[in-house]
């Protein structure tokens, strides 16, 4: 049977739960059997954990304008790498993506590329400015997922509240990067003891926090007073990026019990990572918001846990070799990750800390696609195929030069990491396979 | 000058997270012997010579410029500057490109000045030579503090059980952070006060108050830091007059320190901001004094560096 795969003695792992092993066959984009047949394509799955792609609701790929540091090509090249099967790209690029035309013409060259599926997010304001609001209808139409003016902060909590009433009657989602501009300060860095002792321009958490609470603000607004629409949605209408503090995911909570439709998600990077590491005064660990303390990993861990936070966003952010050994004051923000994201958190959090694995997997499929209205993908008969095939066992370390990002630097450089994927699937055509030999 | 009683010192000074007390102690030794030189009428002895040293600031600087490379030819190294005060964003790709640049010029000790944090780290991690730290950012400024150290030995014999007071902005002071990485190392406790804005959260080595009274209650020594009036665009101070009334140290309030005090600063000096313009010109200032060791310590910390290691 012409193009059909056999996926034998594949172990099932799903955000629902482990449904033990099973020989998977896969055509015309979805799973027809649980139970083997046969397939022009046979791939032995012993040892391995089949799961559904992974869906990054947040990363940078830099087109148009920024190919230098990344483009459509070598970032969905990436994703499928780290088991990607879709992902949303941020809109600050040159020219930023605030129109119809530039949302089709991205969708369209990475449907050619035939890599990870590109859900493109687009502006919540032309330009970023944060003044007037984009076409949401428009963008919608042409295929955007989410309205942001990520890498930047929307300052205007009036331009705020009726992009969050606007964008809602068409169904996006607004992401907002969470920040008070002031009390941050022009910080590098978490303000902390570190920060102090280094002599390095401090960003406080409580600039998050005070953010949060704002945002939460006008989202009650939004949905209670005397500004309400009647706006009833069934899903988050605010999603706050990159959650990076303890006392920010406080406020999440509050408002989460409270019944507000708000949602976030947290960053590989937050979850492993601490201002310790700014130790080494190396820019490679300079990350918007920055890395924090020990207290706040612990913090956004038992989030993720208890799903607070919805779901991990890679923030992959790509830059130069050049632009990352500029100083630390120079230096641009934002690490690479999605090649790493789920062998790190994988290993970090499932081998090291006992994290249950379904909810992880949750964390990076079924979450997401929640926030978006994208239905979910499971392991069932008549389920679509977009899946990854992922290594438990295979230990290897780190490789940036091997990255298929531009960005060929890595914070977790050396460090030895499970669950490499190997094999990516979108609806049922392999889009990455992993050289046996290398 | 024995090399035999050298220890094995680091190959660089960019901070003294890599020093201790032994390295420190006998690295003023030295300066003391290279003091000794300077009183001679032929101020030079052939120690360096056959290395050169470059001097490569990025940020503006006289002083610290001018008493490296005095402390470089009085020990016989050749010496080549590079300045640059550009504020260009990519002045990060200048270091690089820079120190790889006079790297291929043989050169074989770098002083380095630069106003972001971290830059010396990756100018030794880009070329592995002794680099020495005149000033990054906020963080280091390590030879200021060993040349305050000597000159408060000179005067108050040994730091061992002294309190030394750091009166000023603090947050953004390298001098103060490598002074309170140094002084406690020497026995010295280090008070650091200042007005709220202008204190960090914490400091190693140092404890905070904002209250300049206890600061100078009993202190051994004063040492007073430079007022950057930029501070007040950026919200951190009302006005001059307000730091004045507060911490300005004047003949009054140095009467709260321990009895005859002396008074450091590491200059330049904003008289009549910081200190009482008469108080600078004092007996209790040791300004000149410091200014006039500064070039002694270099003097031994380029010797050790060069020729110090191989011992």
């Amino acid at each position: 049977m012409k193009g059909e795969i056999l996926i034998k003695n594949a172990k099932l792992v799903d955000g629902r739960g482990e449904h033990g092993q099973a020989d998977v066959l896969i055509g015309e984009g979805r799973i027809l059997s649980l139970s083997g047949g046969e397939a022009s394509t046979v791939l032995d799955a012993t040892g391995k954990v089949l799961s559904p792609g992974f869906f990054d609701p947040h990363a940078h790929l830099r087109e148009p304008g920024q190919e230098v540091k990344e483009d459509l090509q070598s970032g969905l090249a990436a994703a499928v790498r780290g088991g990607y099967t879709d992902v949303v790209s941020m809109p600050n690029t040159t020219p930023v993506v605030d129109s119809a035309e530039i949302v089709r013409a991205l969708k369209e060259k990475a449907a050619r590329l035939g890599r990870a599926r590109l859900h493109p997010a687009a502006a919540l304001t032309q330009g970023q400015e944060g003044k007037v609001l984009s076409e949401a209808r428009l963008l919608r139409e042409a295929g955007a997922v989410m309205l942001t003016d990520d890498g930047r902060t929307n300052e205007d909590a009036g331009v705020l509240a009726q992009g969050l009433q606007y964008a809602a009657s068409w169904g996006l989602l607004v992401s907002v990067h969470a920040e008070d501009a002031g009390l941050r300060r022009g910080g590098v860095m978490n303000e902390g003891a570190v920060s102090f002792r280094l002599g390095l321009p401090g960003n406080t958490g409580y600039a998050e926090a005070a953010r949060i609470a704002r945002d939460l603000e006008i989202l009650r607004y939004v949905m209670e007073g005397p500004g309400a629409r009647g706006l009833q949605p069934g899903r988050s209408l605010l999603h706050i990026q990159h959650l990076s503090t303890r006392r920010g995911l406080e406020l999440l909570r509050q408002a989460k019990q409270a019944g507000l439709p708000v949602s976030t998600e947290v960053g590989p990077h937050h979850l492993t990572l601490t201002d310790e590491h700014l130790e080494s005064l190396n820019p490679i660990y300079k990350v918007a918001p920055p890395l924090r303390t020990q207290a706040d990993v612990e913090a956004l861990m038992e989030g993720l846990l208890d799903g607070s936070i919805d779901c991990i966003g890679t923030d992959h952010a790509p830059h130069t070799q050049d632009e990352k050994e500029l100083d630390m004051l120079r230096a641009p923000f934002g690490i690479p990750n999605i090649e790493v994201c789920w062998p790190l958190l994988y290993t970090e959090l499932v081998g090291k800390r006992g994290f249950p694995l379904p909810t992880l997997i949750e964390r990076f499929t079924d979450g997401p696609r929640r926030l978006l209205g994208f239905s979910p993908v499971h392991l069932i008969e008549g389920g679509e195929a977009s899946l990854v095939l992922w290594s438990p066992g295979e230990e290897r370390p780190v490789e940036p030069h091997t990255f298929a990002s531009k960005a060929k630097y890595s914070p977790w450089a050396g460090w030895v990491l499970r669950g490499w994927p190997s094999v990516t699937l979108v609806e049922g055509c392999i889009v990455y396979l992993q050289q046996e030999n290398r | 000058m024995s090399q035999s009683a050298t220890p094995a010192f680091p190959k660089h000074l960019l901070d003294f997270r890599d020093w201790n007390r032994t390295q420190v102690e006998s690295l003023l030794e030295t300066a003391q012997m290279m003091q000794e030189v300077l009183s001679r009428p032929v101020k030079k002895v052939p120690a360096l010579t056959g290395f050169t040293v470059a001097t490569v600031f990025f940020e503006p600087s006289t002083r610290t410029r001018l008493s490296f490379e005095l402390a470089a030819r009085r020990i016989s190294a050749d010496v080549v500057s590079f300045a640059s005060a550009t504020s260009s964003t990519t002045k990060g790709e200048t270091y690089k490109d820079t120190l790889r640049t006079l790297d291929q010029m043989g050169i074989d000790a770098y002083i380095l000045r630069v106003d972001a944090a971290g830059v010396c780290h990756q100018a030794y991690a880009w070329l592995q030579k002794p680099i020495i730290n005149a000033g990054d950012g906020w963080r280091a400024h390590p030879t200021q503090a060993l040349l305050d150290a000597f000159t408060l030995r000179e005067k108050l014999g040994s730091l061992e059980g002294k309190k030394v007071a750091i009166v000023g902005d603090i947050l953004h002071s390298r001098v103060a952070r490598s002074n309170a990485e140094l002084l406690p190392m020497l026995g010295a406790s280090v008070v650091a006060c200042g007005p709220a804005t202008l204190l960090p959260g914490s400091l190693p080595g140092a404890s905070l108050t904002t209250d300049l009274r206890a600061a100078l209650a009993e202190a051994d020594a004063v040492m007073v830091l430079r007022l950057q009036k930029e501070r007040m665009d950026k919200g951190l101070l009302p006005s001059l007059p307000e730091y004045v009334a507060g911490y300005q140290i004047t003949e009054e309030r140095l009467q709260w320190a321990a009895p005859r005090a002396p008074l450091l600063h590491p200059g330049p000096m904003n008289r009549d901001v910081e200190l009482e313009g008469t108080l600078a010109d004092s007996p209790r200032s040791l300004v000149e004094r410091q200014v006039a060791n500064g070039q002694a310590v270099r003097m031994a910390v380029l010797y050790h560096l060069l020729v110090g290691k191989k011992g």
